[in-house]
């Protein structure tokens, strides 16, 4: 047997070979920069990039930081979830909703919410809130979109199944419905995380307010190139986190798949 | 001794008349295409008694699903009338239960809590619910998987799910449609002899629809066999093969009989069907 098939089987394989193939690709670009094939006045050396983080972190107040663009990620996200399979529930309930809505609605998934920013500043002023409804807003499609993707792919026979058991239109979606579109709905759930992590962040450099975004936009400011990056992978660590946690409520959820 | 009856007077009398738990009476379902109107469902009438195991058997496309979604009240807008111990079906009705061609059961609930669904339902506390379902698990032979889910089973495990689920819910009439079609012969015999075995345990009145010729004579006490296009009566057959039975039967010659006899019946039918199907392969092509 040879060696690499022996490594294929261990438990940790995929996360060991993942990390590996990071730490290569770290030191392919510290070798291309330290002969200057790139230009290391714009990307910094990822040992530079190490060493930037203590200092950005006992400095710049990181986890502080970390803390709050966490917190408006999680509010967010919160009402991303509720209102968005709210509202993908109805859209699919309501037929004529759904066909009236549908496609302005997956086209505003791809517009480019992050501008609408001076807007959201009028209305909640220059704080948190402005932060959180434009990651929500831009969420908010994608969750809709595969909520009632999920809900309207359940197979006809589980729905025939609660109709011979004579359920009521509330045990029909609660019991067969709802359960059947999970394993989409949470899809959408990363998907809509994804689009409010970038407008949070994004937002929060834009307004120079609080947060990740804030000490991304001060680091770029001062040509701390190798802070602004080390920030960076603090916002990484965010999604990191978020991933996790709906991997893990999912797998509550629908313990079978 | 094979007793046949073709006449379909006879049958709607003996239809009104029967002390059946079961009444179909004169059903006609049509259903509007853009090729026109088919008529899936025609004149079919019949009465089953009381822990009678009847079938009905057909080639595929003959309206066999439709019927049973007709007496299940799944499907409205049809002429005629069924009745359950005597009450009109209007929708799904609490006597009828049913177990569907298609795999059926909950991919995220285990064994327990797929057959403890309707119990669930029903308002039943967990404690109850999951005891009465073990019974039911065990009837159907799956003792020792109360806990896996779906994907960890064969198909033929699955089905038995689906009809444990449905049996959990003390239907007067269990209504299964194609239940082991998409299981390999060995499989479905060795599940006959399940489904034998319970409806001996029970009483169970049992309605099923099949085109398996093999699978309705080794379960049933009456076959109906129907036409293709419109899907009629074509033959009402008594099996009068000694009960208890097991798959052992297949092997008699009274068994191969009624085979023979069904078979002559349904070969007409069934290459009727199939010419209709070839013509409209040809037909779509044609158009592309
Ligand atoms: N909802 C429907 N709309 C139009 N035609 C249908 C519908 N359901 C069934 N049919 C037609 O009715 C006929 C009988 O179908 P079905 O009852 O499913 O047959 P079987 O179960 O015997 O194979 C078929 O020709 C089928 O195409
Ligand atoms: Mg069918």
């Amino acid at each position: 047997m040879s060696g690499l098939s022996a490594i294929a089987k261990l438990r940790y394989a995929p996360a060991i070979v993942g990390i590996a193939a990071l730490a290569l690709a770290l030191l392919v670009m510290e070798f291309l920069i330290r002969v200057d094939v790139l230009n290391r006045f714009i990307i910094p050396m990822p040992t530079q990039i190490f060493e930037a983080f203590e200092r950005v972190i006992v400095e710049e107040d990181v986890p502080a930081r970390f803390l709050l663009t966490t917190r408006e990620a999680a509010t967010a996200m919160a009402l991303l979830t509720v209102t968005g399979v709210a509202i993908g529930a109805l859209l699919h309930r309501v037929t004529i909703l759904r066909l009236a809505c549908e496609t302005w609605i997956a086209a505003f998934a791809s517009a480019p919410i992050v501008l609408m920013y001076p807007l959201f500043l009028v209305i909640f002023g220059r704080n948190s809130t402005t932060i959180i409804m434009m990651g929500f807003i831009a969420g908010l499609p994608p969750v809709i979109l595969k909520t009632i993707e999920g809900l309207a792919s359940t197979r006809r026979v589980l729905i025939d199944v609660g109709r011979s058991f004579n359920l009521t239109q509330r045990q029909l979606f609660w019991k067969i419905l709802f359960p059947a579109a999970l394993p989409t709905i949470f899809v959408g759930l990363r998907l809509g995380l994804i689009f409010a992590l970038i407008n949070i962040v994004g937002v929060e450099f834009l307004i120079n307010f609080g947060g990740l975004g804030q000490l991304i936009n001060d680091l770029a400011e001062r040509y701390d190139l190798a802070g602004t990056y080390a920030a960076i992978v603090f916002v990484i660590l965010v999604s990191v986190l978020f991933f996790a946690l709906t991997e893990r409520v999912e797998r509550w959820l629908r313990p079978a798949d | 001794m094979v007793v046949a009856s073709t006449a379909r007077t006879d049958l709607s009398l003996q239809a009104k008349n029967a002390d059946g738990i079961l009444v179909v009476d004169d059903i006609v379902k049509q259903f509007p295409t853009p090729e026109g109107i088919i008529t899936a469902v025609d004149h079919i009438s019949f009465a089953v008694a009381p822990g009678e195991f009847f079938s009905v058997i057909g080639p595929s496309g003959c309206g066999k699903s439709t019927l049973f979604n007709v007496i299940g009240g799944l499907l409205d807008g049809y002429d005629g009338r069924v009745t359950v111990a005597g009450d009109i079906v209007r929708g799904p009705h609490a006597s009828i239960g049913m177990v569907f061609q298609e795999e059926s059961t909950f991919p995220w609930r285990t064994v327990s809590e797929n057959v403890a669904f309707p119990l669930e339902i029903a308002g039943m506390s967990k404690r109850v619910r999951l005891d009465r379902a073990r019974h039911f698990i065990s009837l159907v032979g799956l003792d020792g998987f109360e806990n896996r889910y779906p994907a960890e089973l064969s198909g033929g495990m699955r089905q038995r799910v689906s009809m444990a689920r449905t049996l959990a819910s003390e239907p007067k009439i269990l209504l299964m449609d194609e239940p082991f079609a998409a299981l390999d012969e060995q499989t479905r015999l060795l599940l006959g002899d399940k489904v034998l075995q319970i409806q001996q345990q029970l009483k169970q009145t049992m309605l099923l629809i099949t085109h398996n010729i093999t699978e309705a004579v080794q379960l049933s006490d009456r076959i109906l066999v129907m036409t293709y296009r419109p899907g009629k009566i074509k033959r009402v057959v008594d099996i009068d093969l000694p009960r208890p039975r097991t798959s052992e039967i297949v092997g008699s010659d009274a068994f191969g009989h009624y085979v023979a006899q069904i078979w002559s019946d349904l070969r007409e039918e069934a290459s009727r069907g199939l010419r209709d199907d070839e013509s409209r392969t040809l037909h779509a092509g044609a158009r592309r």
